[in-house]
């Protein structure tokens, strides 16, 4: 009788292995964030394929009312245009002095239309507004009414190619990340222009930035200025999260 | 299994039951520490859905240098009415080792899912649970009482060497296992944007992202309690004996 559980323990544990095996053999073809061999990016990777397995992905994160609203901590860059702090701009700070007037994002790679858009380009695609909750990995939360246009309708207009995989986002602080196609494609995932009614402001990442709904506040890049279109995963490299130790998908 | 039921008194702890018992111990260890250093990020604890630095909080924790920071410049109101919520710039360089903290957190999360699965998994199906672990009503009046009272005077029975728990220790078991554990394991889902995107009872049922994390963080102390507590009454039950029946399933009569 205990062989008999001992068998059966030890076949489960084989094919548990033999699964989980199956789901980190297929990031050799680059459609999963790869682990470099560290312990921590293996949790983070099955985390995020636990995820793409498990969950439903056409779910919407809860939208507030209007009441709702609350304060809003501005953290890590708050003004690129400001010569004294680290991940000063030269080119933001021309841009700020012209209230943006002059900024342009550009949307390339695999796209069959690459082009550049203005904030007045963008305003005039159908806009979405959304009071949703930021919540920052280092605990706190926050809600706010966002308004925007939806990634996946910028991202219809240029004609992504079908082996598109990934988006890349590239931003005037430096900073390099990007998302699947199933976070680009959700409807709440907005490049935004408006923050509680007003234009977005500087520390909120004037003149655009990303709202990633379905997972932690730092996905949503502020202070956009490029979006490529990837057949393959990109880490950023010393620009992006994974190189300076941090999980690329944050949706936990 | 059988035999058991056959020799109540001297039983061995299983095999499964040892292996649990230290994946579970490795994996809760460093989740609590982990969990400390995410905790000291933001050492704020709030109620409802909103809770951050320009926001009252229900406990502000001395840990951290970020208790009580104050590097905040240019509050600027949303709204013109006078009660606005407002935006305020960070100044302030703040402690935060999420990036490892956070992914070990997760990474350790998933042993204690899996095992905590397989246990419950086998616990139920080979009786253990029923046999060992779950009170039964009429034990829970006079007879845990005097139980407690026994503890608190710290005349803690010589271990047997495996199951057959005492009274107060199969509560014990019971709550921290049925109760404690699962609600730190969903509280700490109802954290996760996307989980709660797909299944946004986990919010309803807590009342908001925050109370979750405070819920949880107050699991987490009761299970730190416990964890004092197991490892007091090992030491008072005869220590040698309580590891080798935990670690080689030995005990002194086989």
């Amino acid at each position: 009788m205990k062989t008999n559980h001992l068998i059966t323990r030890r076949e489960a544990l084989i094919t548990g292995l033999a699964s989980v095996g199956g789901l980190l053999l297929s990031g050799c073809s680059k459609k999963l964030p790869p682990t470099y061999g560290n312990i921590l990016r293996m949790g983070d990777t099955f985390t995020y394929a636990a995820h793409q397995v498990l969950l439903p992905g056409e779910s919407l994160v809860k939208e507030y009312t209007h009441g709702d609203i609350s304060s809003f901590p501005a953290t890590g860059t708050t003004n690129p245009g400001d010569p004294n702090t680290q991940f000063f701009s030269e080119p933001y700070r021309q841009l700020q002095k012209g209230s943006f007037a002059d900024w342009r994002l550009s949307v390339e790679g695999l796209v069959s239309r690459p082009g550049t858009y203005s904030l007045s380009d963008l305003k005039r695609f159908p806009a979405r507004t959304q009071i949703t909750r930021h919540v920052c990995e280092e605990g706190w939360t926050a809600i706010a009414e966002w308004t925007g246009v939806p990634l996946s309708r910028v991202l219809e207009a240029v004609g992504i190619l079908p082996t598109a995989r990934f988006v890349q986002f590239y931003s005037y602080d430096q900073w390099a990340d990007g998302i699947d196609m199933f976070d680009a494609m959700h409807p709440q995932t907005l490049l935004t222009y408006g923050m509680n009614g007003r234009d977005l402001s500087v520390p909120h990442g004037a003149p655009l930035r990303l709202r990633v709904e379905r997972q932690m506040g730092y996905k949503s890049m502020k202070y956009l200025n490029r979006i490529v279109v990837k057949n393959e995963f990109d880490d950023g490299g010393m620009q992006g999260n994974i190189q300076n130790g941090w999980a690329w998908y944050v949706g936990i | 299994m059988s035999e058991a039921s056959q020799q109540p008194i001297r039983t061995r702890h299983a095999r499964w039951v040892r292996l649990a018992h230290w994946v579970g111990t490795a994996s809760f260890i460093t989740l609590a520490f982990t969990g400390f250093v995410i905790l000291m990020a933001h050492p704020r604890l709030y109620w409802g859905a909103v809770g951050n630095d320009l926001t009252p909080a229900l406990i502000e924790l001395p840990i951290s240098r970020n208790y009580k920071h104050g590097g905040w410049v240019e509050s600027t109101p949303f709204f013109q009415n006078g009660a606005s919520p407002v935006s305020a710039n960070r100044t302030y360089d703040i402690f935060n080792k999420n990036g490892w903290g956070r992914s070990l957190h997760f990474l350790a999360a998933w042993f204690l899912v899996f095992t905590g699965a397989v246990y419950l998994l086998a616990g139920v199906f080979t009786g253990h649970f029923w046999r060992h672990i779950v009170p039964r009503p009429k034990e829970l009046g006079p007879q845990l009482w005097f139980d407690v009272l026994n503890h608190v005077r710290m005349r803690i029975r010589t271990a047997t060497g495996g199951p057959h728990y005492g009274l107060l220790q199969k509560c014990t078991y019971f709550v921290v296992v049925f109760i404690v554990f699962p609600l730190i394991v969903v509280t700490g889902l109802a954290m996760s944007p996307a989980i709660t995107a797909s299944y946004p009872i986990l919010l309803r049922i807590f009342g908001g992202f925050q109370s979750a994390r405070t819920i949880h963080f107050f699991a987490f102390a009761v299970l730190i309690l416990f964890l004092v507590a197991h490892v007091l009454m090992i030491i008072k039950s005869g220590f040698k004996r309580q590891m080798r029946a935990m670690t080689i399933g030995q005990n002194d009569e086989n």
